[in-house]
């Protein structure tokens, strides 16, 4: 019963991305798709106030009507805001709060403070030059972290009770996940980190290997959110393996850092800036790394999905649908494989952390 | 670089490190503690079996080699007590027989001795009955053959002739 339900909710979700993607071949001219293509996608690989489903055109009215989930705005303005993202009406209304006006601006998705005119001043290089109040809105991309979360929690914790209920042997859908926590206990915690500490950090790399995988893989679902692909969102995480990295770290790896053992002065002084460039760098790098790979792998795939629009013939469309889908097989590869890259190098960079050195190398 | 510090949303950020910490936490103590803790028991519980299967299997083992050491000496006891019986029987049986050998050597011997005894008697019996006889017939040899003179003058004369002076 419960996979009929589940299968229900995913050709539903298919069936309306379709009927999306419908809308465009109607409505727009040729030479208009390319550009209409660029800016979904744009618009896609940003991060959202709504939960956008479909859209579609009244063929009589030529009225687009959008199908999406409002999601509530916390703006801090002096004093914290509340309201509906729907209120914007695509950033064609200007939402008033306390005699502050603020209006979307729907081309990158953020909130800008304006006069009841909804002027928007535009400086000569393009640049908006509205003052722009903080924004805590629970956006699209904080849902879908928020009901990852909430996902995570319940079937970790259905697996954590199942050994108990089943003498020690896990049951029902965590299942599938022991061997994976096995295998990030055996292969990546315990030979980056040593058997002696690898326990501190167990719950961080399992944590962030389930959650990055999970996002990856609902990235590409037809809901078409990218929250692994979002800048933000991995800096946040890159940030946390910076802080774990150097707030566990043992006078040895500070040792290494400023004063390289076993080498001569003159390039223990060259060495040091190096290494401490490093201490920011390796972070850095995940937090490109992650980025980079999801969103240049949404590009790919809505290009390729967009092009079947783009060829409208038999031969090209059908091409471009099964580029589209082999490269959709790639990015479930690249979806478990940025998750086990990120944990792994975490691993690696807590290994540095905590390493003995006390028998020399 | 611009472009990506522009698309950097504080809300975002915010939010993401807030939940993620969260969610860290909540499943350090209802997801991973609680499974790694399972999992370790668990192979813990393994190692322990195995180990104590190999133990059994050890004892098993010195309890073969203790069963086939005692069924050994069984055996040698066994068999030096049927040598034993053996010799012993040997012992006696040739014991027996000397005994009779010997018992026989001397009923024979008796027997012998009294069949000797008694020959003699008779021997002897027979030399005195012998004896008498002779003087009886020699006497009355004599008493018809010394009737006359000359015979009597004869024989001693033979006698005499027998009789020679040393």
């Amino acid at each position: 019963m419960k996979h009929i339900r589940f299968f229900i909710i995913f050709f539903t979700l298919f069936s309306l991305s379709l009927h999306a993607t419908d809308g465009f071949k109607k409505t727009e001219e040729k030479g208009d798709i390319k550009s209409e293509i660029k800016k979904y996608i744009k618009h896609h690989l940003k991060d959202s106030h709504s939960f956008y489903l479909t859209s579609f055109t009244n063929d009589e009215t030529g009225k687009k009507t959008y199908v999406e989930i409002p999601m509530p705005v916390i703006l801090y303005d002096n004093g914290f805001k509340f309201f509906m993202s729907s209120d914007f009406k695509h950033g064609k209304e200007v939402v008033v709060d306390n005699e502050s006006f603020y209006r979307m601006n729907y081309d990158n998705n953020k909130i800008y403070k304006t006069d009841s005119q909804g002027s928007i001043n535009v400086s000569e290089e393009g640049k908006i030059l509205n003052e722009k109040p903080l924004d805590f809105s629970i956006t699209k991309n904080i849902a879908t972290i928020l009901l990852v979360s909430v996902l995570m929690f319940f079937l970790f914790t259905s697996l954590a009770k199942s050994y108990k209920t089943n003498n020690g042997v896990s049951k029902g859908v965590g299942r599938f996940f022991e061997p994976i926590i096995l295998y990030i206990r055996d292969d990546i915690a315990i030979p980056n980190i040593g058997l002696k500490k690898y326990k501190n950090y167990m719950s961080f790399l399992l944590t962030v290997f389930f959650f990055v995988w999970f996002l990856n893989m609902l990235g590409l679902t037809p809901l078409g959110v990218n929250v692994t692909g979002n800048i933000a969102v991995t800096f946040s995480l890159a940030l946390l393996t910076f802080l774990i990295t150097n707030l566990t770290a043992n006078k040895n790896y500070w040792g290494h850092i400023f004063w390289m053992p076993g080498v001569p002065v003159l390039i223990k002084i060259v060495l040091a800036p190096i290494e401490f460039l490093g201490v920011f760098i390796k972070p850095f790098s995940l937090l490109i790394r992650l980025y980079a790979n999801i969103q240049a792998g949404h590009i790919v795939l809505y290009s390729l999905i967009g092009l079947m629009f783009i060829f409208k013939a038999w031969i090209g469309s059908s091409l471009s649908f099964f580029l589209a889908f082999f490269i959709a097989i790639i990015e479930i590869l690249v979806a478990l494989l940025q998750a086990y890259i990120f944990t792994m190098l975490s691993a690696l960079y807590f290994g540095f952390a905590v390493e003995d050195h006390s028998e020399a190398h | 670089m611009e472009k990506l510090i522009e698309e950097f949303s504080i809300g975002l950020f915010f939010w993401q490190t807030v939940i993620f910490v969260i969610l860290i936490f909540l499943l350090k103590k209802y997801a991973w503690g609680p499974i790694l803790k399972a999992v370790n028991d668990r192979e813990q519980g393994i190692k322990d079996a195995l180990q104590s299967a190999e133990l059994a299997k050890e004892e098993m083992e010195s309890l073969k080699a203790d069963n086939d050491k005692i069924m050994k000496q069984a055996r040698v006891e066994r068999d030096a007590l049927l040598k034993e019986a053996r010799d012993l029987k040997n012992s006696i049986v040739s014991q027996a027989k000397d005994e009779a050998k010997a018992e026989a050597q001397k009923i024979i011997e008796s027997a012998n001795e009294a069949i000797k005894n008694e020959k003699n008697a008779a021997v002897s019996d027979i030399k005195k009955q012998v004896a008498s006889l002779s003087i009886d017939i020699a006497e009355k040899l004599l008493k018809e053959k010394l009737s006359d003179d000359n015979k009597q003058m004869q024989i001693v004369e033979e006698l005499l002739k027998d009789v020679k002076l040393k």
